[in-house]
């Protein structure tokens, strides 16, 4: 049998890239859009369906950000409930080990393998971020350069509960005595892509869910974790690679392009192209025109908080180099404040195309060992993932690349994973 | 000219049983399950877990998690309460733990606290949840396309709250539940009568439930149930046996429950059952006590507790 390509959707539930402005977006709080994604997913044979975690909502200069979907439910509770919706399809919890004490996450993640029969998985994320830890008793009190260790030494003692071991560990970044929790073992998604994230992953992970989308780099990173697992005494198809993937489907190639043109404006409405510039300015920049020249204004002097929950670490500093490189753009290319956020904000890691044209291109990637498959970020819900199971998925098993059945029940199975 | 029936609860935390007895309870016109839980207990599946997918093999009948204050992150416990009370449409509610052993703090590394120290801390979990429960506004999400605002920001509120030992800016990351405000149980001796909406009251006689459930409506409970072992005392072969942890009344045959629950009646809003085999002992209960679903939908309309205004509401 030829490799398989393994799907799972991430569903964040929050942030820019859902498209709440479309009439066809469901209510997404409501338990409903969820039981209905979960069961078509299911429908769809995915191996797994994943829910996201921030444990802060998002703010811009000091009040909640108005602009992208927020509000969410607590992951593990809402898989808990998908478990009695569906049979097969996996679920998984993006849970931090910061803001966590590990017996306790342990202890619910062990509930949730065993009401859904062995589908639980954790996606394993770590927070440093003192804006966050403001909602919790142990606040902003590990380093960053520390995180990693935490997330490590935290693993091992879920582990070793889930096993039935006992756990008596009292350091700087463990303090716990607990018993084990019913037997468990939930598969371990890991999606950090620092030096330390991929060796967490090559230790740890079952499965790596990472950014590294494009060919060239899903190549050199799949070439990179190998190395990494062999170092750790673990064998090359003990892990599986997922990059994320936003995917737009047409029926024709034009088709398709005018949806993903759709999508981007959607995404980058007129508000959101300000707020997007006032989190670098650090001003109020709501008299421009989002379609006129970029703000003639000067930024706030000093560097962005770096705790606003809205931008990735390597965007906080060096914002004045950054805006001056914009308005060379701009000018250079007469682009609205809208067009350069556009042009900035570039729709990364997106397949654009006929469902034959994905396949095709899924195919190249999955023969050349450059990934296991793909975790499907939607834009619209459910539309985008009723597409992919009724359009592509057909396209994906007539190239004989995916399972035309279940042929396990838990995830580990469905991922084919070591026994 | 008999009173009506008080509500009927359902204890299951020791019972690993899984969706049928709880919809048989829901058949027998049961309002609520409680879901006992110790993070010491570990043979348990947790109970906020177990609850949330009830949720689901459920449509009428009250879940109530005991999730304790003491071993767990207030803004977790706050999330996963009104995230039951969303998957259930409205049936959430919280049975108040406060595990105190050095045992139970020893699996999350945090110093005991005892005596008014542990009921300042039981209080401040309780008020920070209720505050983040109502920290979005039921119309915060607007959707409005001519601004691009999904939601209105002086709609969603930090809590900024600061208790003895912690402090929670927020707001919760789960929009407001259904129900507004989860039901939020309670034993009478946790000290917090006053911020629970049903009091939970284990006497071992008729005249101190009736002196307790007093005591808890002075000091602002709403709603007063009376802890039930059903079996204890009465014939070892009546019911499945002796209940895990008796406690409160006890009632030895079909019989004895029902004229205890008649009793009960005036006195108090509610029982709760504690079995030792509720698999095996729930048919013979229904028999005696059994009555029409409860049509909800939510918990506190069966209970008949109004949905608590919102304390961050702005003046119209």
């Amino acid at each position: 049998m030829s490799p398989q390509l393994h799907l799972g959707v991430f569903f964040t539930g929050v942030g820019p890239q859902l498209i709440w402005t479309d009439p066809a977006f469901a209510t997404h709080t409501h338990i409903d859009a969820f039981v209905r994604t979960a069961q078509t997913l299911e429908r769809g044979l995915f191996d797994a369906f994943f829910l996201g975690e921030g444990l802060r909502v998002r703010e811009n200069r000091g009040r909640v950000h108005e602009l992208d979907v927020a509000g969410r439910p607590d992951a593990i509770t809402q898989l808990a409930a998908l478990a009695a919706e569906t049979s097969r399809i996996g679920l998984v919890a993006t849970q931090n080990t910061t803001y966590n004490f590990p017996a306790d996450l342990a202890r619910r993640l062990a509930g949730l393998d065993a009401v859904s029969g062995g589908r639980a998985g954790w996606n394993i994320v770590t927070t440093d971020n003192a804006w966050t830890g403001e909602n919790f008793r142990y606040g902003g009190w590990l380093p960053h350069e520390r995180r990693y260790e935490r997330a490590n030494a935290f693993v091992e003692t879920a582990k070793a509960l889930w096993q039935g071991q006992p756990v008596d560990r009292h350091d700087d970044l463990i303090d716990v005595t607990a018993g084990p929790t019913v037997p468990a073992r939930p598969v371990l998604f890991q999606a950090g892509d620092s030096a330390g994230g991929r060796d967490l992953a090559a230790r740890h992970a079952d499965v790596v869910f990472s950014a590294n989308t494009d060919y060239d780099k899903a190549v050199a990173y799949a070439v990179d974790l190998r190395k990494r697992l062999a170092g750790h005494g673990r064998s090359a198809d003990s892990l599986r690679i997922l990059p994320g993937a936003a995917v737009v489907l047409g029926d024709t190639p034009a088709e398709a392009a005018e949806k993903a043109r759709y999508i981007q404006r959607e995404q980058v409405t007129g508000p959101r192209a300000i707020a997007f510039l006032e989190q670098y300015w650090g001003k109020d920049l709501s008299g421009y025109d989002p379609d006129g020249p970029l703000p003639d204004i000067e930024p706030a002097e000093g560097e962005l908080d770096p705790s606003r929950g809205t931008i990735s670490i390597e965007h906080r500093t060096g914002k004045a180099e950054r805006i001056a490189g914009w308005r060379r753009l701009a000018a250079e290319r007469g682009l609205s404040i809208r067009d350069l956020v556009i042009e900035v904000t570039p729709q990364h890691n997106t397949f654009v195309g006929t469902p034959a044209q994905i396949a095709d291109e899924w195919s190249r990637y999955l023969a050349d060992r450059a990934v296991d498959g793909f975790n499907i970020l939607p834009q619209l819900v459910p539309g985008t993932v009723e597409d992919i199971v009724d359009k592509l998925v057909p396209e994906l098993q007539s190239r004989g690349i995916y399972r035309t059945e279940y042929t396990g029940t838990t995830l580990r199975e469905h991922l084919d994973l070591p026994a | 000219m008999s009173q009506p029936l008080p509500h009927l609860a359902l204890e299951i935390g020791a019972v690993p049983a899984g969706a049928g007895l709880v919809a048989d309870a829901e058949a027998a016109g049961f309002a609520l399950v409680t879901i006992a839980d110790s993070p010491l207990a570990t043979g348990r599946i947790e109970a906020g877990v177990r609850a949330a997918h009830l949720a689901r093999r459920t449509t009428r009948i009250g879940l109530a998690p005991n999730l304790h204050v003491t071993v767990t992150e207030p803004f977790h416990l706050a999330t996963q309460v009104a995230s039951l009370d969303h998957a259930s449409l409205g049936r959430g509610a919280w049975v108040v733990g406060a595990e105190s052993s050095p045992a139970a703090y020893a699996t999350v590394g945090i110093p005991p606290l005892a005596g008014p120290d542990l009921r300042q801390e039981i209080a401040d979990v309780i008020d920070v949840a209720r505050r983040l429960w109502d920290s979005w506004e039921d119309d915060a999400v607007i959707r409005d396309r001519a601004t691009g605002r999904f939601l209105d920001a002086d709609k969603v509120h930090h809590v900024n709250f600061t208790g003895a030992r912690f402090s929670v800016v927020g707001p919760l990351i789960t929009p407001r539940p259904p129900q507004g405000q989860p039901v939020v149980l309670g034993a009478d001796d946790l000290g917090v009568t006053g911020r629970l909406d049903v009091v939970l009251v284990a006497a071992t006689t008729i005249d101190e439930v009736a002196d307790r459930a007093r005591r808890a409506r002075a000091d602002g409970a709403p709603l007063v149930f009376a802890d039930v072992a059903v079996g204890a005392g009465g014939p070892a072969d009546t019911w499945g046996g002796l209940p895990e942890t008796p406690g409160g009344l006890s009632a030895g045959t079909p019989g004895d429950l029902r004229e205890l629950v008649e009793t009960l009646g005036p006195i108090v809003d509610g029982v709760r059952l504690r079995l030792a085999d509720p698999v095996a002992d729930l048919p013979r209960i229904a028999a005696v006590l059994g009555r029409a679903p409860v049509t909800g939908p939510t918990l506190r309309d069966t209970l008949g507790l109004p949905r608590p205004a919102n304390q961050f509401a702005t003046a119209a």
